[in-house]
């Protein structure tokens, strides 16, 4: 085991943790954001660099500081390493550029955008953005394109994760779909339009973080707030059949994966849960499915608003006040 | 006259053939390392030369040779890297097209030393006449017993491919080099791991550029020792430089590394001075990458010392007042050129060749170009130039390959060093549509 602090946090991890998991096996607000990194798709990470952070000291042996702000979600801990995250004001400086970067040519379309109030990019700003724009060029565009028939893709909103190439490569039987061109002109595509067509494609919208990737059966039916997720289970053979209906009333409007803390798709028994495209888009009746209860949602999620947490927050900030 | 180590005989005609090549003393170390030295004598003497990396970063050649994985049963790998394509750069693209032997013979040497049994030369796809080159001395090497099976009857065997990119710039760092190689997009990879422990195709492998594996050739040659003569102190050796821009005779020259800026810049063996009888306004020794130098800095450090073309005293007083040796790019600047219009040229390059993985470098160079492309064009306003300086400093070091710090330092130079030009465009706008700042206010002239 090997000792690491994190903004004086104490932890000890496995060898060859990286700082990012191992910040997550502390938990709390010492975890940086990540918005590519994804821990169950081999590869992923190291693109967004959002979750760079400062390493004060090396290693017990070699304690000097790094120069440059290393990823988190690619640096293995040393023994004696000290990592400084919303500790460091570099840190802090580096977040925001790195939020206003990929902000610029963002569409901010979050009034119709169906991912809002489930989105990475949304939390990001939210911390670490600007309430102004320094970008006074024409935003890039694309249309919205078909790339499945289950699956709408919205090049603006795209961050480039590269989180569905990976889906592509190891959920799906072949990968049709990937980033064509260079730059700032490189985009998710496909060659041929509707060409994804695969039983575990629909993870793709599960693992990208902004509203890039689009359910083509939920698009513009209702907001997420409003919604209330429950978790539920099927009997299927292609998959576990442990998924999240959200529900309005008595009726389905969406199927998705379970999903952790950090939106990630939880393991149970062992198993990352993705689930299959016939649980995700062709079992909408309530009848098909054993309703155990509600998700557990983070109480500063706006999807909690209204739903379970049963002292309003206004009442506490009004005490506050007093 | 300095002495030459790779460009020696350069002029033979018929040099790029086999015979002539090895009746002027070709493959002479080849025979000298595998016949009487141990691989392990050949790392250590070329760690003993201090050659340092010919292609921009600097790094000892014989340092990253030695940090090469070694574990049982797993094949080891160099790879030339021929992807010459910083601008203001082509001096490997000369050595390969006039004497493409001498890199054959670095590579079987460097090869044998770190026991790699099939070694690859990537080359940008722009150089396909050059892939014909060597194709053609390939097959004389194979068909004289220098490749192959058993070479010299020493029991080492080697095989040489080369293989084109399709001539992407970013194809030149390493990593993404490899994934090229290996038939995938030329994103760079995530450090650590490095190549020497997991490169092509997952095993140990190195990759040097072109002059620094013709170089091994001299060191082998004439030994470490004597090798270590030549040059400077910290830099020894010699080194091609690639002389581009308003110059009398512009070329690829080896120089002695120490031969003063000056020198090389006015000397009769060398460049000759500026063309049309004009003055020098601004030089970037290094490749566009590296920072630009004003013309009060070229010749002398901020010091006052006499600046050398050599690694430490070109990086003298950092990138303050100071460069970077690099690979050698030396592209100089006269009077009529201007500075604000020469960024945004290299700015597009960068937005133009940055792959799109990281957010830092695909969002802020193509932002950058279009903010320079603004000042250039008479469109621009003071607090863009303010804007420029926030993004590269965001952009610098937040990276996955050093492309994005590539992009930002030419930048920062220029508007550092010439801030009053760019200043000059947002005041008159009109003005700098139809003529060039010139040399007003840029420090004393020479």
């Amino acid at each position: 085991m090997v000792k690491v602090t994190i903004d004086d946090v104490v932890i000890e991890v496995e060898p060859g943790t990286t700082i990012l998991n191992a910040a997550r096996q502390a938990g709390g607000d010492i975890v940086p954001p990540a918005m590519c990194y994804y821990s169950k798709l081999e590869g992923s990470g190291g693109k967004c660099r959002t979750c760079l952070v400062e390493v004060a000291a090396g290693s017990e042996k070699d304690p000097r500081p790094m120069p440059k702000l290393v990823a988190s979600c690619s640096t293995p801990v040393m023994d004696g390493m000290i990592v400084k995250n919303k500790t460091s004001e570099r840190v802090h400086e580096n977040r925001g550029a790195v939020t206003e970067f990929l902000l610029i040519n963002h569409p901010l379309d979050c009034p119709v955008c169906d991912q809002a109030g489930e989105c990475k990019l949304q939390d990001l700003a939210f911390e670490h953005g600007s309430s102004k724009t320094r970008y006074e060029e024409p935003r890039r565009t694309h249309e919205p394109i078909d790339i499945g028939n289950t699956i709408k893709l919205n090049q603006d909103r795209c961050i480039l994760c590269y989180r569905c190439v990976y889906v592509g490569n190891q959920l799906c039987d072949s990968r049709v779909h990937g980033v064509m061109h260079r730059g700032e002109h490189a985009e998710i595509s496909t060659y041929i339009e509707n060409s994804i067509d695969n039983d575990f494609s629909g993870n793709m919208i599960d693992v990208c973080p902004v509203g890039a990737l689009t359910d083509k059966t939920f698009r513009f039916k209702s907001r997420v707030w409003f919604l209330k997720p429950m978790n539920a289970s099927c009997e299927c053979t292609k998959c576990g059949g442990n998924a999240v209906v959200w529900m309005f009333g008595n009726q389905i409007y969406r199927v998705t994966a379970r999903k952790d803390e950090y939106g990630e798709v939880q393991t149970i028994d062992g198993k990352t849960a993705w689930i299959c495209n016939e649980c995700r888009y062709d079992k909408k009746e309530v009848s098909k499915w054993n309703i155990e209860g509600p998700m557990k949602v983070d109480k500063h999620s706006v999807i909690s608003q209204g739903h379970y947490d049963k002292p309003n927050p206004l009442n506490d900030s009004t005490k506050n006040l007093k | 006259m300095g002495r030459k180590l790779l460009l020696e005989h350069i002029d033979v005609p018929g040099i790029q053939t086999y015979d002539v090549y090895r009746n002027h003393g070709g493959y002479r170390s080849v025979e000298k390392a595998l016949k009487t030295m141990s691989p392990q004598e050949v790392v250590e003497e070329v760690q003993k030369s201090a050659l340092k990396g010919r292609g921009g970063a600097g790094f000892p050649t014989g340092m990253k040779w030695s940090f090469l994985a070694k574990p049982e049963g797993v094949p080891r790998y160099l790879v030339c890297n021929a992807d010459e394509s910083e601008p203001g750069t082509f001096k490997d693209r000369y050595l390969m097209e006039k004497i493409p032997h001498l890199l054959i013979e670095g590579m079987i040497t460097s090869s044998y030393a770190l026991g790699a049994n099939t070694s690859h030369i990537y080359i940008r796809g722009e150089y396909m006449f050059v892939l014909d080159i060597l194709e053609k001395a390939i097959a004389e090497a194979y068909a004289n017993g220098w490749l192959g099976k058993n070479i010299l009857g020493s029991g080492y065997d080697l095989d040489l491919y080369v293989s084109p990119g399709g001539g992407a710039y970013i194809c030149g760092e390493e990593t993404a080099l490899l994934e090229s190689l290996e038939g995938k997009r030329g994103n760079p990879r995530m450090k650590p791991p490095f190549p020497a422990v997991k490169g092509l195709f997952g095993c140990p492998t190195v990759v040097n550029n072109v002059e620094s594996i013709a170089a091994v050739v001299p060191i082998i040659n004439i030994g470490a020792e004597e090798y270590l003569k030549i040059g400077t102190e910290k830099s020894s050796g010699t080194k091609l430089i690639s002389a581009s821009g308003n110059l009398v005779r512009p070329g690829v020259y080896e120089i002695e590394l120490g031969l003063s800026v000056e020198e090389f810049i006015y000397g009769d063996e060398w460049c000759r001075g500026i063309a049309n009888g004009k003055k020098i306004k601004a030089c970037i020794p290094g490749g566009s990458s590296v920072p630009i130098l004003p013309h009060n800095l070229i010749t002398k450090t901020a010091t006052g010392e006499t600046r050398y073309m050599s690694y430490e005293s070109l990086s003298d007083g950092g990138f303050a007042s100071g460069s970077m040796l690099g690979s050698g790019g030396f592209i100089v600047f006269d009077e009529d050129q201007c500075i604000v219009r020469n960024t945004w040229n290299f700015a597009r390059f960068y937005a133009h060749e940055s792959c799109g993985q990281c957010s830092p470098c695909r969002e802020g160079t193509g932002w950058m170009e279009k903010v320079l492309y603004r000042l250039e064009h008479g469109q621009g306003n003071m607090r863009d130039i303010d804007l420029l300086e926030q993004i590269n400093k965001k952009i610098e070091g937040n990276t996955i390959c050093p492309l994005g710090d590539a992009a930002a330092w030419p930048v920062a130079a220029a508007i550092r060093h010439f801030r009053e030009e760019f200043e000059w465009h947002v005041t008159n706008p009109q003005e700098a549509l139809t003529r060039n700042y010139g040399l007003k206010k840029v420090a004393e002239t020479l």
